[in-house]
């Protein structure tokens, strides 16, 4: 629609100035706060035609979102909650949670188009404004505030009878201490747990997937075998607690490959036994680069030399990865020959 | 005459019935009072002042689809064997919270869009938490006398990022289990009380069976609770300070210049709550998030690649990651810096951009209320400290993705590594300095805007054959709104000898204020805005060639 059809009497006059002050009008002060700029009309001010077909926008998105609400509860209905869909470039996706998703999503964006448009075309957008006041009291009522707190601390006599007041202090300051009491039993003492874990002279190692005691011969070099003590089953009452700290990891090196001097000691044919558990914050290390011996933990990317005693060769880790000390029994399966020397998992004060 | 009771009643009879239920609801509540003042309250208009209501109604979304979800899912960690429709799992031993959140988004109609939503609009929380509070950073709109809605509002964030913690903790699959551990490994660090905290957090030994239960109660109940009060009181202040605008013609610091909210904000506002819930609902229906059932189960013993905390987390993740692994040793007791340190660092760092308005009253000693923005630039040193923060902030997001960076760019993630640690302190001081020039560098354009008015792109020939570009002198309102910012003069060292002639002493605290108040507002640290001699010097000037 072109502006020659808004009927004559609803062009107001302001509109002709509207585009005009550039010249300044304050001859004193050109920066002075010229005042509120004449409010500019907009289309639907002036003409109904074009108010009447905001209003047939804002219904028509009203309309759509009683409609998508309908979709919502035949969707619901209808879609069995299994099917899957092919949506372009998204992939197989859930059709029910799809379908629910976006009727849902329209039912409830097309209310909001609705509001927002009705708003900023039919509503009032004259500005106005509003005084403010300034946030803190009058003197006086500031004054009579303070009278009237002095009066009340007077009158209660706080001030003169200092024996209530620091018994009552006192007895404020101690209540709490019974909620602090209730909150021992959160939880046991550490006392030494942090420092033991299932390992034990004897204990066969226990291969996590095959869940078989290990034979040196199953150890190929260059693998990464992940075990267990024997004994821990997944379905025991404790059996997250205990794998937290006594899970394990093996690979087998050539024995002169070891640098370190104890590693060699404690290991058995070349095959070595480290806590899995790093020593950063405590996330399994899992990922092994054959070639290097290194380990790395994927959660902060410390990095572990397997052949050198498991030092820290990189990232936030502390301190070396615990070495299990391991040892063949008579039947042939590896044992271990103790629980670890020091606590496994993250540092903390009482480690030493 | 006066009317009898009998009379009275008919009158009011007669009144349209939400009139009659009002008048019923003032006699007992005085509601016509409240709404005397609210009613009609003025809001000014601005895109960024958007940014708050989407955290008001994300947050309002997050506590909708959470009492759904409370009423599906089972915060219990009891080994339970998995016989629900998601055929890969079937006959795996897992917690009851994992089984029922695999129920949530496998048999319950609908169950997966309320969690998806749920999850997205947590997200969508914190970062419209996060953006919002650089809006009111970067505006100044934290001073006198919001800082105490500020100070409602950082906590909302902050408690905002524990719940979404907790929250994304409950249902017990590898991935957050593994963010659990790493949490239990923070706690451990702690001088002197950590083994007894963590003993306390997760009755006993980790995992426990206790965890997920506490973590629930504190996911759905006491952080909720706080922040709804905090929310209420953040909103309350907004009400009865009055919303801050931008300076411009008609606009004081006296006054507030907008739209009613009944109808323009109500609607505008209202239907905003409906937008926001509308495009959420959509992201849920088309992006996945957080599909548990790929991550299977909690072991203690087992990890995937690429362990990401949720978004608002990877701050304190970088932080932990990029610290040096330091560990001092003595008498028998440990100290675990390389843990602590970040830990101490992620409150600091918090602190820091909490604590600011206060040091900048202090520093300006301005005690007048402030209802008119600033624009950033026009603050440098206040700008150049808020982008030097954020800069730390995303120096450490980017740490706590360094092997997704890694991977995606090829890059060695050791090199990643060295260079988010080199960059947590070059970084802010290279953004510092960087953000001030182009603030001063902006500051006088507007100065040469003001003086020579807007270049027009219009080159004239004059007759002599020199080329010249035309300037168009601005409007008056152009003027004001560019002249409108208040300049501060920068603090000196009172008198050092008092009206007696005895030398007085001057305090450490009053020379570091004097310094910092030349840094930010000395010479060179802003520019002074022209003076209307100035202008008309150069305007008459222009009038005689």
């Amino acid at each position: 629609m072109s502006s020659q059809d808004i009927p004559e009497e609803n062009l107001p006059a302001e509109q002709e100035h509207a585009h005009v002050a550039v010249s300044v009008a304050d001859e004193e002060n050109p920066f002075a706060d010229p005042g509120l700029p004449p409010h500019e009309h907009r289309i639907q001010d002036i003409d109904e035609r074009a108010a009447k077909r905001s209003e047939r926008v804002v219904a028509l998105l009203f309309t759509v979102s009683m409609l998508a609400t309908v979709g919502f509860i035949v969707s619901y209905v209808t879609i069995p909650h299994d099917k899957s869909i092919f949506v372009f470039p998204i992939g197989h996706i859930s059709a029910l949670n799809f379908a629910l998703g976006l009727t849902l999503g329209t039912a409830l964006f097309c209310i909001g188009a609705g509001a927002v448009h009705w708003a900023r075309t039919l509503m009032s957008d004259v500005e106005v404004a509003d005084e403010r006041h300034p946030i803190a009291a009058s003197p006086e009522v500031r004054a009579k505030v303070h009278a009237d707190f002095k009066q009340g601390a007077k009158e209660s006599a706080i001030g003169r009878r200092g024996l209530i007041r620091t018994t009552m202090f006192g007895a404020l300051a101690l209540v709490p201490l019974s909620g602090v009491m209730l909150l021992r039993d959160l939880g046991p003492l550490p006392g030494t747990s942090l420092r033991h874990t299932l390992w034990a002279k004897g204990k066969l190692l226990v291969n996590m997937n095959t869940n078989q005691p290990l034979r040196p011969e199953d150890v190929a070099v260059g693998s990464l075998t992940f075990a267990k003590p024997e004994g821990l089953e997944e379905t025991d009452e404790e059996f997250q607690n205990e794998i937290a700290k006594a899970a394990l990891m093996i690979i087998r090196l050539q024995p002169d490959n070891i640098k370190d001097k104890r590693e060699l000691q404690w290991s058995h044919e070349g095959i070595v036994a480290f806590s899995k558990i790093c020593t950063h914050v405590g996330c399994p290390i899992s990922l092994y680069e054959q070639q290097t011996h290194h380990v790395l933990c994927p959660c902060h990317q410390s990095t572990f030399d397997l052949s050198d005693g498991a030092r820290v060769i990189f990232g936030p880790a502390g301190h070396a990865l615990p070495q299990l000390r391991i040892g063949v029994n008579d039947e042939g399966y590896l044992q271990a020959l103790g629980d670890f020397e020091e606590p496994v998992g993250p540092a903390f004060w009482e480690r030493g | 005459m006066s009317t009898t009771p009998n009379e009275e009643a008919r009158s009011r009879g007669k009144a349209p019935a939400g009139e009659r239920v009002a008048d019923w609801a003032d006699g007992r509540l005085g509601i016509y009072s409240l709404a005397k003042s609210n009613m009609r309250k003025i809001f000014p208009d601005h895109w960024s002042f958007m940014l708050g209501e989407v955290c008001m109604y994300s947050f309002l979304i997050i506590i909708l689809t959470g009492v759904y979800l409370t009423l599906f899912f089972h915060p219990s960690m009891n080994e339970v064997e998995y016989h629900g429709s998601y055929v890969p799992l079937q006959g795996q031993l897992m917690s009851e919270a994992f089984s029922s959140t695999l129920h949530i988004s496998f048999d319950v109609r609908g169950g997966l869009l309320i969690r998806q939503i749920h999850h997205w609009a947590a997200l969508i929380f914190l970062a419209g938490m996060f953006v919002h509070m650089m809006r009111v950073f970067f505006t100044g709109a934290f001073r006198k006398p919001r800082e105490i809605n500020w100070l409602f509002g950082f906590l909302l964030f902050v408690l905002g990022m524990f719940t979404g913690f907790t929250g994304y903790s409950l249902p017990d699959d590898l991935l957050s289990g593994t963010g659990v551990r790493f949490t239990e490994g923070a706690i451990l660090s702690m001088p002197i009380v950590g083994s007894y905290i963590s003993f306390f957090l997760f009755g006993g030994e980790f995992p426990g069976h206790d965890f997920v239960a506490r973590f629930y109660s504190i996911h759905i109940l006491l952080l909720p609770g706080i922040m709804l009060g905090l929310m209420v009181g953040h909103l309350i202040l907004v009400f009865y300070h009055k919303h801050t605008q931008f300076a411009g013609p008609g606009k004081s610091e006296k006054n507030v210049v907008g739209m009613p909210l009944l109808p323009v904000y109500m609607a505008k506002a209202g239907g905003f709550f409906f937008l926001v819930f509308g495009v959420i609902a959509a992201i849920a229906a088309v992006t996945q998030i957080n599909p548990i059932w790929a991550m299977g189960p909690y072991r203690p013993d087992q990890v995937s690649t690429g362990a990401q905390p949720d978004w608002y987390m990877g701050f304190a993740e970088g932080l932990v990651r990029y610290m040096p692994g330091w560990e001092i040793n003595f008498w028998g007791h440990t100290l675990v810096l390389g843990v602590f340190i970040p830990l101490m660092l992620f409150g600091l760092v918090l602190a820091a951009i909490a604590l600011y308005p206060f040091i900048e009253s202090w520093v300006t000693g301005d005690k007048s209320e402030h209802h008119i923005l600033d624009r950033p630039r026009n603050a440098p040193t206040r700008t150049a400290f808020g982008v030097a923060w954020v800069t730390v902030y995303m120096v450490g997001l980017v740490g706590g993705g360094n092997d997704l960076i890694a991977t995606h760019f090829n890059l060695s993630i050791n090199d990643v590594t060295w260079f988010v640690r080199i960059f947590f302190f070059a970084g802010p001081v290279i953004a510092f300095i960087a953000t001030k020039r182009i603030c001063l560098g902006l500051q006088r354009r507007d100065h040469d805007k003001v003086l020579h008015g807007r270049e027009t792109g219009i080159i004239k020939r004059l007759p002599h054959g020199e080329f010249i570009e035309v300037h168009e002198p601005l409007s008056q309102e152009q003027l004001h709104t560019l002249t409108a910012h208040h300049q501060y003069e920068p603090a000196e060292i009172g008198p050092t000898v008092d009206e007696n002639g005895v030398e007085r002493k001057v305090k450490t605290s009053e020379k570091l204020r004097v310094k910092l108040s030349n840094a930010y507002y000395g010479e060179d640290n802003q520019i002074p805005k022209p003076s209307v001699e100035e202008y008309k010097e150069i305007t008459s000037g222009h009038g005689h060639h």
